[in-house]
């Protein structure tokens, strides 16, 4: 256990679990798009639906859209913030079998063309969980530095990553693979102890057989305080 | 080594030659793989964001609800009045306490300790005092050393536990807090602890619609000022009959048995007061709109 989990985080309130941890969901949802997020509709489910606008769930997950970090002082005036950057967003209610009760749903489409279809759920304590990339199923937390790699599934692309993470010295803490069909689109997520440097992760983006990368930089170590207002 | 229970960090005592807080600190140093001098940079940081949460409260700040907001500046002025029966100190700790929950519940920025509803109760004993750097690090490392222990044994989450298992975790962590910067041995930390949480035991979390608002910022004062009762007991010599992981346990089988209802569901208690439920009808009428 971790001490700063008992004394922490540092956040804006009122809830960990309804407020941090959506705040972390936004802000996942707008590493794993790769651009800036133009349009996003946004779907909660359970107790998100439920006491989501009293806890600030949807200003938490729109402010992390636009990258606010969950003790961001601008997290309650994340819409009229949204206004100003120019991110259109909608918020609505949907019903999820199985899925845990804090779960949001953010189907967002990003300058340049991008797009991605994201479900997470937050756990407490302002731990959360991705469970849903475009349709397929993973689960990882961003508790690691997160390598999320979109390729042709063809032999030998899972090993020349993870072959040249290992001589880049970077530690594979935990990986999964999925696809859609033998020989299809396939996604690697890759999670790993050291992190990663831009050009690093602009190298593998240039390997044979990759459509896409993104990564997800573990919050750092600190207080997060640089937001100081 | 690990926090699982109050005996080990004793035991740790002993063998090491060590003050409470400093086995918490090495425990932090070996579980993070950092050095002392980081670990510690990280507490105080911790702290500040502490008393920057303190500082920036002006009362004005309302609830998205609109159901809490402005009572810690209305019991800051009551002190300042000098109309209040308890002596400078825990009036002092009371508007602490609502001030903090208050800017919890207002969307500004805090520190959860050890959740975000409880997050008024350490500041609240602690912040009143004129604390130096090694008191500072004694209240801190104790305070979440206590936490990890009662996380490890029983629970820190209202929707587990109940209140008990979030006030109660909070109150017992101030408390031993405040038995460590008075000088308390490790065994007047655990008398403290036990005696805290022990008097909380069996408080449901009812909050009325689901929100963090009522009745948690209240309840942040009893969390605060019955961790002061209980330092203050502990530094006068007087024990817990039980012993301080027998209460943690107990507190633990306590919360597993406690009614859904009385778990973070909004469906008993305050929450399920005819004013509770009109709050929540009146919530859900915005919702569909
Ligand atoms: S009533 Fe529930 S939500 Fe409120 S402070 Fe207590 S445990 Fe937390």
């Amino acid at each position: 256990m971790d001490i700063f989990d008992i004394l922490g985080p540092v956040m804006v309130g009122p809830s960990s679990s309804h407020t941090a941890g959506a705040a972390r969901i936004g802000f996942m949802a707008r590493t794993l798009l790769g651009s800036r997020p133009l349009t996003a509709r946004i779907h909660l489910h359970g107790s998100f639906a439920e006491t989501g606008a009293g806890h600030g769930t949807d200003r938490a997950l729109v402010g992390g859209l636009l990258g606010m970090k969950p003790d961001d002082l601008r997290i309650p005036f994340a819409f009229e913030e949204a206004k100003k950057q120019g991110l259109d967003y909608t918020i609505d209610e949907i019903e999820l079998p199985d899925a845990h009760p804090n779960t949001a749903v953010i189907d967002v489409d990003g300058e340049g063309g991008t797009h991605l279809l994201m479900q997470a759920s937050s756990l407490g304590g302002g731990r959360i969980m991705v469970n849903k990339l475009d349709g397929i199923d993973v689960n990882f937390t961003g508790a690691y530095n997160t390598l999320v790699i979109h390729n042709q599934d063809e032999n030998g692309a899972v090993a020349m990553v993870t072959g040249l993470l290992n001589q880049l010295g970077v530690n594979v803490a935990n990986m999964t693979l999925c696809r859609r069909k033998r020989g299809g689109d396939a996604l690697m997520v890759i999670e790993t102890d050291q992190h990663l440097l831009l050009h690093q992760v602009d190298f593998l983006r240039h390997l044979e057989g990759i459509l896409s990368i993104t990564y997800y930089d573990k919050e750092d170590d600190d207080d997060g305080s640089q937001f100081d207002a | 080594m690990a926090l699982n229970s109050m005996r080990e960090i004793f035991d740790q005592m002993a063998e090491q030659r060590l003050a409470f807080w400093e086995v918490v600190l090495a425990y932090d140093v070996d579980e993070r793989q950092v050095s002392p001098e980081e670990s510690k940079a990280k507490i105080l940081l911790t702290w500040q964001a502490m008393r920057d949460a303190a500082d920036a409260y002006t009362g004005q700040r309302r609830s998205l609800s609109g159901l809490v907001g402005g009572d810690g500046m209305k019991m800051r002025q009551y002190n300042l009045r000098g109309e209040s029966m308890l002596g400078e100190y825990v009036s002092a700790v009371i508007a602490e306490a609502l001030s903090m929950a208050e800017s919890n519940a207002c969307m500004c920025r805090i520190v959860a300790a050890p959740t975000a509803g409880a997050c008024g109760v350490l500041p609240a004993v602690l912040l009143p005092l004129d604390l130096n750097q090694r008191q500072i690090l004694e209240a801190l490392y104790t305070a979440s050393g206590i936490g990890a222990v009662i996380a490890a044994r029983a629970s820190i989450a209202g929707a587990e536990g109940g209140c008990q298992a979030e006030i109660g975790t909070a109150s017992a962590m101030a408390a031993g807090a405040l038995v460590a910067i008075r000088g308390g041995s490790g065994e007047q930390i655990g008398h403290a602890v036990a005696m805290a949480l022990k008097n909380l035991m069996g408080l449901v979390c009812d909050p009325v619609a689901g929100l963090v608002e009522v009745p948690c910022v209240k309840r942040n004062v009893i969390g605060a000022v019955n961790a002061v009762s209980a330092a203050d007991m502990a530094m006068a010599g007087i024990q817990s009959r039980i012993p301080v992981d027998e209460v943690i346990e107990a507190m633990g089988q306590v919360g597993r048995r406690m009614p859904v209802e009385f778990r973070e569901t909004a469906l008993g208690g305050l929450a399920n007061t005819p004013t509770g439920r009109a709050v929540k009808e009146r919530m859900q009428a915005a919702r569909k709109r």
